[in-house]
């Protein structure tokens, strides 16, 4: 049940408690912190469809060299709760510390309110198997005999004390605090440098000083505290480094907005949904835009519903604003008859699509990878569109900018696939060099050069591409209708047009497909010459490639091959990539093994091994680096299910 | 310049059916733009699906044809990427009240600066005369196997309490009148909208041309009674000029929007040009919006660099 500590040059520390109790701003304090001293970060967020109450966590892991991933070790656990120890006490690796509230070490543990009954089942069943008692304190000698190390401290008294100290009396304020309290004793415990975690609360709170100057007081005596009663008790230190470079802390969800701006998006549209939602509240408090000069500014506009969503976003697309909305799948499936409508009048709009548990709402906070047969066929009808899948959080930010090119340039929707690992995963980057990018508006034609011409919005051309005009443009009056239509724009049902038109449209995937750069199509990482090789695309990316490093210093060998664009899909190249491997090993987030699906329809060749996961929680490089060793050495069966995190 | 109507027509042929109300409105509409001294390419109609979707085509003006229900946020998009334009959106009622009520409704609370104008003949022309929604309760059109189950929607009186700034009706066949409303809620600051009710010949045989003329309700002379009345040639006062007057004034209009029957009130219910626009409401964030919409940033330099420095995201995100 328990990995051994593969990763050595890295520190795992997790903070769990209720929602709404302050996990996040945990997490980006702690996070900031150790920006601060150099390190690089990677955070994982998780957390359940409620506002208040039921259980979430953080997990960052930490190190002096970039990291990808998270993995299955923490090394230390702040729990604000009982049930925080419950569900993360076998994460803890052996020497690794429980950061607990010694108040609540007679709480028993089949009482925790908030535990589902199957989930409770399977904590009786561990209790039984394994001889632990009822109460949490029994949880923590358990954790002893594995050699865990357990940090009991007294929250409310120490709270009790912050409060007298800054004059506050409500009890509501001060618990607010445990939070940074479990901070200042995480940090303590590690060594790490009091001022940089200083600085990091000062900056969470930036915009309210009263606040920060009593979580400062607050984890300054929560840092006193465990300073003088754990002393060097704990073997794990967080050590500062020169970073020597500007470095962001960002999430998918950021970089895809930051990826937007600079694509040139200027309306967004959005009915509210997770995990989505937070791109375009982050873009509303950022409308208007720095510039070299120019009055540029984004429009934010949260419709009705996602019907309304997409059908504004093509209008605003339309009248020659580059514009997006973006949702998860819920409000793809009612975008479907929009996105049709966007294929049939070539309208170069761009969605934004964050995938999550499914179906239905499934798992609405969760991971989950199982909507890509559904994005590259919704709609009614047969009609191109470009569907670009990021892998990482700096992919999300260059992905988001490229799809306004692609979607303009070939006149048709674009899909940028995210997932919700990405989404809310956040990461450690040197700032992104944005110098290099360029902005293509395809065959954009204005006023003038209409002047005495007659403009036919569909004109039949060789590469199927038809100059486009803004709505409004002098001398370019046309019509755009969900008929089929003939050149100009008018409904039509003539035969002979109608082929014409559906092979206009079409073609453009080709030349699309012709155009659009390898690199933007497949990415190649690992041994490319062994005869193992990996498939996957979105969030398990990071976790495949270090899994393979570490594979490699094992000496087993395997590339991997990273599937970016699903529309126009790169069949050839792929065909290319796994003719005549050994074993191509297919990784997603789903049950059906969606790409490894679509993969053997486009070229005839069949994964001969999965590795899937369907619990809603994201790939650890843990994971993929025990599945793959058994697929190399010939112990796996051909599907392996991965099952890690809570 | 002094276009005339003849300026914006097309050469598509108009596929209606002899007699539909369809003609009127369009006829309206290419008055309405000659006479306010609008050029095609000023002008976006955007419409919806049904027979009234077809009107976008046969009006020489930039056409959006969109989809069932959902003109209005296509509209509400265009508008917003290039506030500049004058937009028209036109749907059926069935493609307004039905499939796109929740459109109708939500765009009421942004008053965006625009027009839409409601086909209202009670039947789903295009798909053989199935109830529309404000065909009233009880009532069997010539196509419907059983009387309408459902009661019918009041357009005005949903348009009123759902926000919008103008709300007003006319009738298909009064092409004068039609024009002269069309005229002024392209000219309201804010969201407007047009109840145009009309006959449908072929699926509507309860409110026919002769029905609204009155022809069943002649006076001793023989003369029909016409069952339409106009507000303005009753003394009726639509207008809020102070916000005090306010609810007053939408309740009168409420009150005038019950009344059906054998007296239909057409012209304007309710105008207040108080109400801040969508327009405004974003030029109060962002003050260049009106002269650099989304539509006309310029984006990037003459070698496609980006305009935009991310600095301020970066200062945000930062962890040196």
């Amino acid at each position: 049940m328990v990995k051994k500590q593969m990763v050595k040059d890295s520190i795992n520390w997790m903070a769990g408690g209720p929602q709404g109790s302050g996990v996040d701003t945990a997490a980006n304090v702690f996070g900031r912190a150790c920006g601060y001293g150099g390190l690089y970060v990677f955070g994982r967020r998780e957390y359940h469809s409620n506002i208040k109450g039921l259980h979430s966590y953080f997990h960052l892991r930490m190190s002096n060299k970039e990291i990808l991933s998270n993995i299955n070790d923490v090394d230390l656990l702040a729990a604000f709760d009982a049930e925080t120890v419950v569900r993360h006490l076998n994460e803890v690796v052996p020497e690794g510390g429980i950061i607990v509230d010694s108040q609540q070490m007679n709480t028993k543990v089949l009482g925790i309110p908030t535990l589902p009954p199957e989930f409770r089942e399977e904590l009786q069943k561990f209790m039984n198997e394994n001889n632990v008692g009822e109460t949490l304190n029994d949880w923590l000698e358990y954790a002893k005999k594995r050699k865990v190390q357990v940090f009991p401290v007294p929250y409310m008294e120490l709270l009790n004390q912050i409060g007298q100290k800054l004059g506050v009396t409500q009890i509501s304020k001060i618990t607010r605090m445990i939070n940074v309290l479990t901070i200042g004793v995480s940090l303590a415990l590690f060594k790490y440098d009091r001022g940089l975690v200083e600085k990091a609360v000062r900056e969470t709170f930036s915009e309210k000083a009263k606040i920060a100057d009593m979580n400062v007081a607050a984890l300054n005596h929560a840092y006193a505290y465990a300073e003088a009663t754990f002393k060097d008790n704990f073997k794990h230190r967080l050590e500062k480094t020169d970073a020597n470079e500007e470095r962001i802390f960002i999430t998918g969800n950021q970089a895809v907005a930051m990826g937007k701006v600079l694509g040139g998006c200027r309306v967004q549209t959005y009915y509210p949904i997770t995990p989505a939602a937070d791109e375009s509240e982050y873009l509303e408090a950022h409308e208007i835009l720095k510039t070299s000069g120019e009055d540029e500014a984004i429009i934010v506009v949260q419709t009705e519903d996602e019907i309304a969503a997409i059908n504004s976003a093509s209008g605003a697309a339309l009248a020659g604003a580059r514009a997006a909305t973006s949702t998860s799948g819920p409000g793809f499936s009612l975008m479907a008859e929009g996105l049709s409508w966007a294929g049939n009048n070539e309208v170069p709009v761009v969605i934004t699509y964050y995938q999550r548990g499914a179906p239905a709402t499934g798992l609405p906070t969760r991971n989950g990878q199982a909507d890509l047969r559904f994005v590259m066929h919704a709609g009614h009808g047969e009609f191109p569109r470009i569907i670009l899948a990021s892998g990482d959080i700096r992919e999300c930010f260059y992905d988001a900018a490229k799809v306004f090119n692609l979607a303009e340039k070939y006149q048709m929707p674009a899909i940028h696939l995210m997932d919700k690992a990405m989404a809310n995963c956040s990461q450690t980057y040197p700032v992104f060099d944005y110098s290099k990018f360029k902005i293509d508006r395809g065959q954009l034609l204005g006023e003038k050069d209409l002047e005495g011409k007659e403009y036919r919005r569909f004109s039949f051309t060789e590469n199927g591409i038809s100059p486009r005009v803004p709505l409004g443009t002098k001398n370019g009056v046309h019509w755009y209708t969900g008929d089929e239509h003939n050149e100009t724009g008018h409904i039509s049902e003539e035969p002979k047009n109608r082929v014409m038109m559906t092979e206009k449209r079409m073609k453009k995937l080709e030349l699309a497909e012709k155009e659009i750069p390898v690199e933007d199509k497949l990415a190649f990482f690992g041994d490319q010459g062994s005869e193992n090789i990996v498939v996957s695309w979105g969030s398990p990316k990071g976790a495949i490639i270090e899994a393979l490093r570490l594979l490699k210093a094992e000496g087993l060998s395997a590339g991997f091959m990273q599937v970016r664009l699903m529309s126009p899909f790169p069949a050839d190249l792929i065909g290319k990539a796994l003719a005549g491997k050994k074993r191509v090993i297919n990784v997603e987030d789903n049950y059906c093994g969606q790409l490894g699906e679509v993969i053997k329809e486009k070229t005839g060749i069949a994964p001969n091994y999965h590795i899937l996961k369907y619990t809603g929680r994201p790939m650890t490089t843990t994971e993929v680096y025990d599945a793959l060793k058994l697929i190399l050495t010939d112990k796996a069966s051909k599907r392996q299910v991965l099952m890690y995190g809570s | 310049m002094g276009l005339k109507p003849s300026d914006f027509k097309t050469d598509v042929f108009a596929d209606w059916c002899p007699g539909c109300g369809d003609y009127g409105i369009m006829n309206g509409l290419q008055m309405a733009f000659a006479e306010l001294g609008l050029e095609p390419h000023q002008i976006v109609l955007v419409s919806g699906i049904g027979c009234s979707g077809k009107e976008a085509h046969n009006v020489k003006c930039y056409g959006v044809h969109t989809l069932h229900g959902r003109t209005l946020p296509f509209a509400m998009g265009i508008k917003v990427a290039n506030p500049n334009l004058e937009v028209v959106a036109i749907g059926g009622d069935g493609d307004g009240l039905g499939i796109g009520a929740g459109h109708f409704v939500n765009a009421g609370r942004r008053d965006i600066d625009m027009t839409y104008i409601i086909h209202n003949n009670g039947v789903y022309g295009l798909t053989k005369g199935q109830a529309s929604p404000t065909l009233r309760l009880g009532v069997k059109t010539k196509s419907l196997p059983r009387a309408n189950i459902n009661e019918a929607v009041n357009p005005i009186a949903l348009a009123l309490i759902s926000g919008y700034t103008f709300v007003a009706r006319s009738y298909a066949y009064d092409v004068r009148h039609l024009k002269d409303t069309i005229k002024a809620a392209v000219q309201h600051k804010g969201l407007a909208f047009i109840d145009c009710l009309q006959p449908c010949p072929t699926y509507n045989n309860v409110n026919t041309k002769d029905w609204y003329a009155g022809e069943d309700r002649k006076d001793a002379s023989g003369k029909p009674q016409s069952r339409l009345y106009k507000l303005e040639e009753a003394s009726f006062d639509p207008t809020v000029r102070d916000w005090n007057e306010d609810f007053k004034k939408k309740v009168a209009a409420l009150e005038k929007a019950q009344e059906w029957g054998d007296r239909i009130p057409i012209g304007i219910f309710y105008k207040n040009t108080l109400e801040p626009t969508f327009q405004e409401r974003f030029s109060k964030r962002i003050p260049f919006y009106m002269t650099t919409p989304p539509a006309k940033q310029k984006l990037c330099d003459d070698k496609g660099y980006s305009h935009v420095n991310l600095q301020a995201f970066v200062d945000d995100l930062k962890t040196s």
